[in-house]
């Protein structure tokens, strides 16, 4: 029997990993969004182990609504990576730094 | 189970918004075409009807309806009220200058329609589906119209910052809530404070959760050390996106703190306030000493609002009724005030010269006298100076945040605004006393321009005259 705790430490890493994703990577636009993804499930594994363990259905409906908008969300992240290579000729993260102050 | 019809009438507002933005969206498509303004038109006025919905529907009792997801109350219509307020300027601000940019489209009022939904939603959340739902959907609008002007790389890259961030503080405040949901059984927000206050949670996993939820909060709202985005944003996007994310978003994330917060974790005041403590100080501190060395005045303004937001997070700070509304009576002020500070850059920009740097404004004075005044009131408010209305609203901040003994507190804020007080007279220094580059008058670019940017100023003084009004508002609507 896989215990409550395991599910939450397994997400844990999960969402560990994204953030190391998001604020560790110098290269491509494409795996912060991957990265972005991946915290989102991470909170869906939480909510879906809390529901099971708890015999309540709502944290599994919630999951519903977070993988919908995660999907609305991907495609306008796209939408904007088009745009801004459009511009650019470039998606590297490094190479988004014009504006400062 | 047996399935009952919920009371649709609370939600009343919400549903003719989506209605006309829907019908507007479609419409959109036809009109372009013939009539050019009429999208914008039907913008206003959806607006302005749902408003008048608002006001005649107003009740002063709580209605909760969907299955305990949504609720109507008066702290509720009072903010729905000030954003459509400030959004019918906001987009009056806009038109012109959307015009001169090559990029009018109706896509930016349905986008915009879309976002105030969103802020609807958010204000009326009674659940952290239908809170997380509204913020998506303000969200996800306002990214796409950051992108909208999509041949300028600034505008790109800042909807590309504002996507990644904005989405990182999302999962943030999810895995926030997926704790409480852990600790508690429970998604509705009544609930899980009766579960807290019954002491039958695990504290530790809560405690976990309330840091997410306040991390999340604070990337929402901009305050440091979560507030690299704000300037990068507020410079890289269009001014008249600019003057839209910088004004109502803001009622909207006071509103998600206070449900999520005080509605819902009040048991957890200790754990919370001091986090905020924490925000608060950084952002005042470091809001104001960056703004000093800014010469970009739409970084200026940036740097300006996290400090606000500093002094905004005070009264959360009090955790008494009187702060909560003292920092509402806050975020009203300065929604409006944001308004008629953006609205001046687009009345006096024209295209090809945006007038978004200090140095712009000089001689401003010599070169259209009347709007120099305005801009006076506005920078004045800003900066607390008696007896416009941003003095009342530092003032109850400070008061309640005293009250609450955190006099210490208070100091640091009063410092920081004395310090803030010098970036805005400088502002007000070049406009007077530095010449111009050229001598000739600048009129504002409409007409209309002229008169909204004038009376969004002069609001400022009369509030700041009888600023008894507004308060009782933010007063009774907590505190009923």
């Amino acid at each position: 029997m896989v215990a409550l705790s395991d599910y939450l430490i397994f997400s844990a890493i999960l969402f560990t990993l994204s953030m190391a994703g998001i604020f560790l990577n110098r290269k491509n636009v494409i795996i912060l969004l991957m990265s972005i993804e991946l915290m989102l499930l991470a909170v869906n594994t939480n909510l879906v182990a809390f529901s099971y363990f708890l015999n309540d259905i709502s944290g599994q409906i919630f999951v519903f609504f977070i993988l919908t908008v995660a999907a609305a969300e991907a495609a306008i992240g796209l939408a904007i990576i088009v745009l801004v290579f459009r511009n650019r000729k470039s998606i590297n993260v490094d190479d988004l730094g014009s504006l400062k102050g | 189970m047996n399935f009952v019809i919920p009371d649709f009438t609370p939600a009343v507002p919400e549903m003719v918004l989506l209605a006309l933005a829907s019908f507007i969206l479609i419409a959109d498509t036809f009109w372009s075409e013939r009539y050019k303004y009429a999208t914008y038109y039907a913008t206003q006025a959806s607006l302005v009807i749902v408003g008048l919905l608002i006001l005649f529907s107003f009740t002063s009792e709580t209605a909760v309806t969907f299955n305990e997801s949504f609720v109507r109350d008066a702290f509720a219509d009072v903010l729905k009220l000030f954003i459509i307020l400030v959004s019918i300027g906001v987009f009056l601000f806009s038109k012109e200058y959307l015009q001169n940019h090559d990029f009018y489209k109706g896509e930016f009022f349905t986008l915009g329609l879309f976002a105030i939904l969103g802020m609807f939603v958010m204000v009326s959340a009674y659940n952290f589906i239908t809170l997380f739902v509204g913020l998506e959907i303000m969200s996800l609008a306002m990214y796409a119209m950051i992108a909208m002007q999509r041949d300028s790389a600034k505008a790109t890259e800042a909807a590309m910052k504002y996507f990644v961030l904005g989405a990182l503080a999302t999962g943030l405040l999810l895995y926030g809530l997926s704790m409480i949901y852990g600790a508690t059984g429970t998604l509705t927000i009544p609930e899980v404070k009766a579960v807290i206050e019954a002491g039958k949670a695990n504290s530790t996993v809560l405690a976990f959760g309330v840091v997410f939820i306040v991390i999340g909060l604070g990337f929402k709202l901009g305050a440091v050390p979560f507030h690299m985005w704000v300037p990068d944003v507020y410079d890289g996007a269009p001014t008249a996106v600019t003057l839209f994310i910088a004004a109502a978003p803001k009622i909207a994330a006071f509103a998600i703190v206070y449900r999520l917060l005080v509605d819902g974790m009040p048991g957890l005041v200790v754990d919370w306030q001091q986090l905020l403590i924490i925000m608060a100080i950084l952002s005042m501190v470091i809001g104001t000493v960056i703004a000093l060395a800014q010469t970009n005045f739409k970084r200026l303004l940036a740097y300006s609002g996290i400090a606000h937001i500093g002094f905004l997070l005070l009264g959360f700070i009090a955790a008494t009724p009187e702060g909560y509304s003292a920092a509402m009576f806050y975020v009203l002020v300065y929604a409006i005030t944001s308004v008629a500070a953006f609205g001046m850059i687009l009345a006096l920009g024209r295209k090809g010269m945006e007038f978004d740097q200090i140095k712009d404004f000089a001689g401003l004075n010599k070169r259209n006298p009347w709007l120099a005044a305005m801009m006076l009131i506005i920078m004045f408010s800003m900066a607390g100076v008696p007896p416009f209305i941003g003095f009342y609203a530092k003032l109850v901040v400070l008061e309640e945040v005293i009250a609450a003994g955190f006099t210490w507190l208070a100091i640091i804020g009063v410092v920081t605004a004395i310090a803030g007080a010098f970036y805005y007279l400088r502002v007000i220094k070049v406009m007077y006393f530095d010449a111009p580059e050229q001598d000739t008058p600048l009129p504002a670019s409409t007409r209309e321009l002229s008169v909204g940017v004038s009376v969004y100023s002069l609001s400022l003084l009369v509030l700041g005259i009888m600023p008894a009004w507004l308060m009782a508002v933010a007063y009774n609507s907590l505190l009923m």
